[in-house]
């Protein structure tokens, strides 16, 4: 069936899945996990090097095959998280960002107040604005206003894989702009990342459902196939719910069996 | 008398004149997807050999690293 590529920046990408580089057993896993993923986009953070400065995490990744999309995570507000993209940005990892603002610690819920700030900023300063945020339609509308190239609404907290926890948000964020959906934490498994792209969402971000499971490899390629297949089924037009049976066979032309 | 520095939340001594250029050559810091902040301001990668640290500068120097 045909359909239309990811649209980010003005970039194109055929692959609607989008994953992290955190927390792999080894960085020989997640390699072939990202190539299992079939991704085209890879999540990074920025921190300080240590020292002395040994391995790269880029020594792993193929940066001509992959867009790296550095992520703001660990910021709290929005003066450091802007500050960070301009330092990605300077250390010549592109202008494409994942904006994360943290609320707080514990839940690692958005500060939307902050990100709101962050995004018009840092849209005025030509990033492609990514920004991760609540399952909040209102706020969603309110960051593509302020600039932002996509918006991805959490499923459910950061690295909890409980999965998409309120779908009918999601759908009404899908009504609500226009510009892409993504999907960004919360995914525990396949069927998760199945269920987003149903909902007619324009992508998946995810990290610990590959990187934590005990299969890395095997697991980034259930979640290709996953978004493959959600994706499918959301562009063919599913059927209808009903609460009793239509038989699928038809009903005339039964043997009579009556004695 | 040497200069008094933080690096990466790190205090260090440095000779008086070293520029930005110095201390990553000093760290053999890699410099591809590198950048640097001396006092929160970005350091951009032209000006590393012009920029001279001073007493009490804070400098920062990220690169990507594992993340989600």
């Amino acid at each position: 069936m045909y359909d239309t590529n990811l649209v980010l920046g003005g970039k194109e990408f055929t692959s609607r899945l989008i994953v992290g580089t955190g927390k792999y057993s080894t960085m020989d896993v997640m390699r072939d996990a990202h190539e299992a993923s079939g991704t085209e986009i890879i999540t990074v953070a920025v921190r300080r090097v240590s020292l002395p400065s040994g391995e790269s995490i880029l020594d792993y990744i193929d940066t001509k095959r992959y867009t790296l999309l550095p992520n703001t995570a660990g910021c709290y507000s929005a003066d450091e998280a802007i500050r960070t993209c301009y330092l990605a940005r300077e250390a010549g990892l592109g202008e494409m960002v994942k904006l994360e603002v943290i609320g707080d610690q514990r839940t690692l819920f958005p500060d939307v107040i902050g990100l709101l700030e962050a995004t018009r900023t840092l849209a005025r300063e030509g990033f492609t604005v990514m920004p991760y945020t609540n399952d909040d339609p209102i706020m969603a509308k309110k960051l593509q206003d302020a600039g932002a190239a996509c918006v991805m609404p959490l499923g459910a907290p950061i690295g909890s894989g409980l999965g998409i926890r309120n779908p009918y948000n999601i759908k009404i964020i899908l009504e609500s702009v226009t510009v892409p959906v993504i999907v960004d934490a919360g995914v525990g498994t396949a069927s998760d990342a199945a269920i987003a792209m149903e909902l007619g969402c324009d992508g998946v971000l995810m990290n610990t459902a590959i990187a934590g499971s005990r299969d890395a490899v095997s697991m980034a390629k259930a979640m290709k196939l996953a978004v493959e297949a959600g994706r499918l089924a959301y562009k063919s037009g599913r059927i209808g719910k009903k609460l009793y049976a239509t038989a699928s066979s038809p009903l005339e032309g039964l043997p009579d069996w009556t004695s | 008398m040497s200069v008094k520095i933080n690096v990466n939340g790190k205090p260090m001594d440095v000779e008086p004149g070293l520029t930005v250029e110095g201390l990553l050559t000093l760290l053999a810091v890699k410099r591809e997807y590198t950048a640097v902040a001396v006092n929160r301001e970005i350091t951009p990668k032209a000006t590393y050999a012009a920029v001279t640290l001073n007493e009490g500068d804070k400098v920062e120097i990220v690169r990507p690293m594992g993340g989600g």
